[in-house]
């Protein structure tokens, strides 16, 4: 469903995202993990075509990201690190004008934006204005407005961040739920949810994929948090003996 | 097409559920008010100087339109140099600040569609401000004669020339997150436009000609005195295409950066 090859993101002198290669299939969720500042939001830039790569190519649904960027971007719903809402609309009237601009009929968007109000527990807020509301209740319109169109590609970055430990539960079961028939790439540094959600991880640090795998697979010898910091450690002993590599502190 | 309206739609709701919408229109109006009420007023005084000086052949000379229209447009044109900036500064700035620009960028449709849409929308907004100034030469309407005619082709150049401030306005929005900036920036571009003929005089013949091609206010000028000429009119629409088209580069741009 996805498909990421070599992709390579430089931002003048800075490499972000280095070589990078990974693939999700149909109805799975990979947990895309590392530490701050790895390439995460990157990458998940460059799948949503909000950001274009220096190199490599990224298939959606079997279509090229560059070459054919509306039919990807039909197919995608995205959920960036700060929900992207109108501070002064309502929720019910933001869902609509997302409907809309994510190319549904006129006829279909009252069903798409009750199906989609329905899914994320926004019925008591469904006429609010949207600057009124809080943390968990802005990250689920974040989530509705992703799914309005009803993707079959999920991208998430950080769905779980500035939740309360209620509202991190029911997102999580909500993205559990909404797998089945989509595929869903989510970020995330909290690495008891990789193990709860996902059916395939990727770790990625300073910009290169250093583990990818089932979870079963990483798992089989040390706990999730072993592997992570091995991971991410190891990358960073290699930096320091390789001064051509060198970059930012 | 729908996409555009989309957008358009959406930008000109954001104005009326703020307070902008209210703000910009009371003010904008109140000047307009104020202006008129002076023009009259003035007119009125040498309308009763003249007579009782019974000199007939400055009579002749008075008339609303010369006298009231014509000054009035010329001040709200100044006016509106001063208020596009603060309709336009959010249309590009606020979306990139507030992460809404993502959910444009990531979305099924062009990067021309989301330019053209902000612009229908702030478009629209100019649309009714000027219309809504066109109240007060009908009032003028009622109780004297002025020309019709020259009062449309004024409120037609108003509207012109609105429209180009809105999309350099939109260009210069676009550069930025940041609506102070976008504000400020569009200003200087439309006070330079507004005032860059004044060397032309003295600018000697190949220079001059150009200060003044390039000015805003020879074109809004002429249709002012009710000259609607095509060289007038297609200096505006090709500021509008530059600055829409400037935009659209600046946006894509920020997409390949």
């Amino acid at each position: 469903m996805i498909e990421v090859e070599n992709l390579t993101k430089r931002y003048g002198d800075l490499v972000a995202v280095q070589d990078i290669s990974f693939s999700a299939n149909k109805g799975q969720i990979l947990g895309f993990l590392g530490p701050n500042g790895a390439g995460k939001t990157t990458t998940m830039r460059i799948i949503t075509g909000f950001l274009p790569a220096t190199s490599g190519t990224v298939r959606v649904a079997g279509f090229d990201i560059f070459e054919q960027a509306r039919e990807v971007r039909r197919r995608i719903g995205y959920l960036p690190e700060n929900p992207p809402l109108y501070n002064d609309m309502s929720v019910r009237s933001f869902l609509a004008f997302v409907g809309r601009i994510k190319g549904l009929s006129r006829m279909a968007i009252p069903d798409a934006t009750d199906r989609a109000i329905e899914r994320c527990g926004l019925r008591e807020v469904s006429n609010r204005v949207l600057g009124h509301l809080s943390k968990g209740f802005r990250q689920r319109v974040g989530l509705a407005q992703a799914l309005i169109h009803d993707p079959s590609v999920l991208v998430l970055d950080e769905p779980t961040i500035g939740l309360d430990p209620r509202q991190i539960i029911e997102i999580r079961s909500l993205i559990r739920d909404l797998s089945g028939e989509r595929t869903v790439i989510l970020s995330t540094h909290i690495l008891p949810e990789v193990a709860q959600l996902c059916d395939k991880v990727v770790i990625i640090n300073r910009g290169r994929i250093v583990a990818e795998d089932t979870i079963g697979n990483l798992t089989g010898e040390y706990s999730l948090e072993q592997v992570f910091l091995k991971c991410t450690s190891r990358d960073d002993a290699e930096r320091e003996i390789d001064p051509a590599m060198g970059d930012t502190p | 097409m729908r996409n555009i309206l989309a957008i358009a739609g959406k930008d000109l709701r954001s104005y009326f559920t703020s307070p902008i919408a209210y703000v910009i229109l009371t003010g904008y109006l109140l000047l307009a008010g104020w202006f008129f009420f002076n023009l009259l007023a003035n007119f009125n005084q040498m309308l009763i100087a003249y007579m009782s000086a019974s000199a007939p052949e400055l009579l002749e000379n008075l008339n609303l339109n010369e006298w009231v229209v014509a000054p009035l447009l010329h001040n709200l044109a100044v006016v509106l140099v001063i208020l596009v900036p603060m309709i336009t500064m959010r249309s590009f700035a606020e979306e990139k600040k507030s992460g809404t620009y993502e959910l444009l960028m990531t979305s099924p449709i062009s990067v021309a569609e989301i330019v053209l849409g902000k612009f229908a929308g702030s478009f629209v907004f100019l649309f009714l401000m000027v219309a809504l100034t066109g109240l007060y030469p009908l009032i003028l309407l009622w109780f004297g004669d002025p020309e019709v005619g020259v009062i449309a082709s004024g409120l037609i150049g108003l509207f012109l020339l609105g429209s180009s401030f809105v999309a350099i306005g939109l260009f210069t929005s676009s550069l930025t997150d940041n609506q102070i900036i976008a504000a400020v920036s569009c200003l200087v571009v439309l006070l330079l436009l507004y005032i860059i003929a004044w060397p032309a005089q003295s600018a000697g013949d190949s220079l001059g000609p150009l200060l003044r091609y390039l000015s805003l206010t020879e074109h809004y000028n002429e249709l002012v005195r009710g000259v609607i000429d095509t060289r007038d009119v297609v200096y505006f629409l090709s500021v509008i295409a530059l600055a829409l088209f400037l935009t659209l580069r600046s946006v894509e741009s920020m997409r390949w950066r």
